[in-house]
């Protein structure tokens, strides 16, 4: 238990999908002109997140890794199918992010009246892929921990997306150059958010 | 059509990053330093081109509904190419860039010119597109990966340029902000800044 929330804490706030690693900026930037849709599509996000990362470590790990398939015979246990990953991730992703759309809009239509327009857009959201990528890099033990990691991601994001969506709204009415409004002004915010999240950096839990 | 504008404008007025706002993630990640940016300039160049052109060639049989899987799918086996390349020949540049490789997948100036342009134009068209938007990203990658690797460790192509200047020994030291991951935002807003300053017509409007 210990390390799940270890890893839960660690992937919200030290390694920050957004000011760590700067996925999903796309958009990060586009969307977060309102905090009532960033919110929405942080919670689509934390959900996708949360399905595929585990999917895609059960796939990594029983058929993809050196050595991945020998529980299918012992003469198998020399194959290294590593190379197919990224086209498997993607597939997967794309495959669950349909399917998440299809159960959201047959049980919970109210669910997908919020989040409809930004489930398809996030089957390319580089988050989503990089969150298959680290867990793959990271190589964490069981698929709790890898839950854990996915989880925390997916509220980083949120927690990211809400923050300066909140900035965002308040600066309509402030006094920004000519030629930084809109996405230089963002940028730059988002920097500084950034360098406040580093305070976070070396803390042990 | 002519076939200047699709290789100029990407460097001016319709540049990816500064002006569609697109990959930027990568643009970000990779670019502490010059060889990776340059890198990963190149492989992005290479897979926009190549992916343009196939899409542009299957573009009247692929069904409509199902265009963004096809997309992706010839996009990822393009990336899962240039990715064993990497590894092959630069191994250790290749670990530096880590996932970033596997996400020029989910890239949007990939997809983006895929959708606006490679769906619906001739393919050698669509490739010079592609030519030109790559070279596009590549100029800011390189841009802020020479400033950043210049002021963060005092090097360039890791050819000690401050050490050689002797400035160390007259009390300069290299600024380790620009190594970590805010200073590459603030860069790009910067560069927005000036871009936008020179050129009006890219500036938003007040509402």
């Amino acid at each position: 238990m210990g390390a799940f929330f270890d890893i839960l804490v660690r992937s919200v706030f030290i390694d920050n999908m957004v000011f760590a690693f700067f996925l999903g900026m796309c958009s990060f930037l586009a969307v977060s002109k309102t905090v009532k849709t960033s919110f929405g599509l942080g919670v689509a996000v934390t959900l996708v997140l949360l399905i595929t990362v585990p999917i895609n470590y059960l796939i990594d790990k029983y058929l993809l890794q050196p050595g991945a398939l020998s529980w299918l015979s012992p003469s198998l246990a020399d194959i290294d199918l590593s190379f197919l990953s990224l086209i498997l991730f993607i597939a997967v992703i794309a495959a669950i992010v349909q399917m998440v759309e299809m159960v959201v809009e047959r049980f919970s239509p109210a669910l997908y009246n919020a989040l409809g327009v930004f489930l398809p857009l996030i089957a390319v959201n580089c988050a989503i892929m990089g969150g298959s990528l680290f867990m793959q890099q990271r190589a964490y033990d069981n698929l709790g921990e890898v839950t854990a990691f996915a989880l925390g991601s997916g509220l980083g994001w949120l927690l990211a997306i809400v923050g300066i969506a909140a900035i965002r709204e308040k600066l309509r009415y402030s006094q920004v150059p000519p030629a930084l409004r809109g996405v230089g002004i963002t940028f730059i915010i988002t920097g500084l958010m950034g360098m406040a999240f580093m305070a976070f950096m070396g803390f042990k839990i | 059509m002519k076939i200047s504008p699709l290789i100029k404008l990407p460097f001016s007025k319709q540049n990816p990053v500064t002006v569609q706002v697109l990959g930027i993630c990568s643009c970000l990640a990779v670019t502490a330093q010059l060889k990776p940016a340059v890198v990963m300039a190149l492989s992005v160049t290479v897979v926009v081109m190549f992916s343009n052109l196939i899409i542009s060639l299957l573009r009247n049989t692929i069904p409509p509904r199902i265009r963004i899987i096809v997309q992706l799918v010839v996009v990822a086996s393009l990336v899962v190419v240039v990715n064993q390349v990497l590894e092959a020949f630069v191994y250790d540049v290749s670990r530096q860039l880590s996932v970033y490789v596997g996400l020029i997948i989910t890239n949007c100036i990939v997809m983006g010119r895929l959708e606006a342009f490679a769906m619906t134009h001739r393919p050698w068209e669509s490739m010079l597109d592609g030519l030109g938007n790559g070279l596009g990203y590549a100029v800011i990658l390189v841009i802020l990966g020479i400033v950043r690797e210049l002021f963060g460790s005092g090097t360039l192509w890791d050819y000690p340029v401050v050490e050689r200047l002797g400035l160390y020994n007259i009390g300069y030291q290299n600024n380790g902000l620009f190594v970590m991951a805010p200073m590459a935002l603030i860069l790009v807003g910067v560069i927005i800044w000036i871009q936008r300053s020179a050129d009006k017509d890219l500036q938003e409007k007040e509402k």
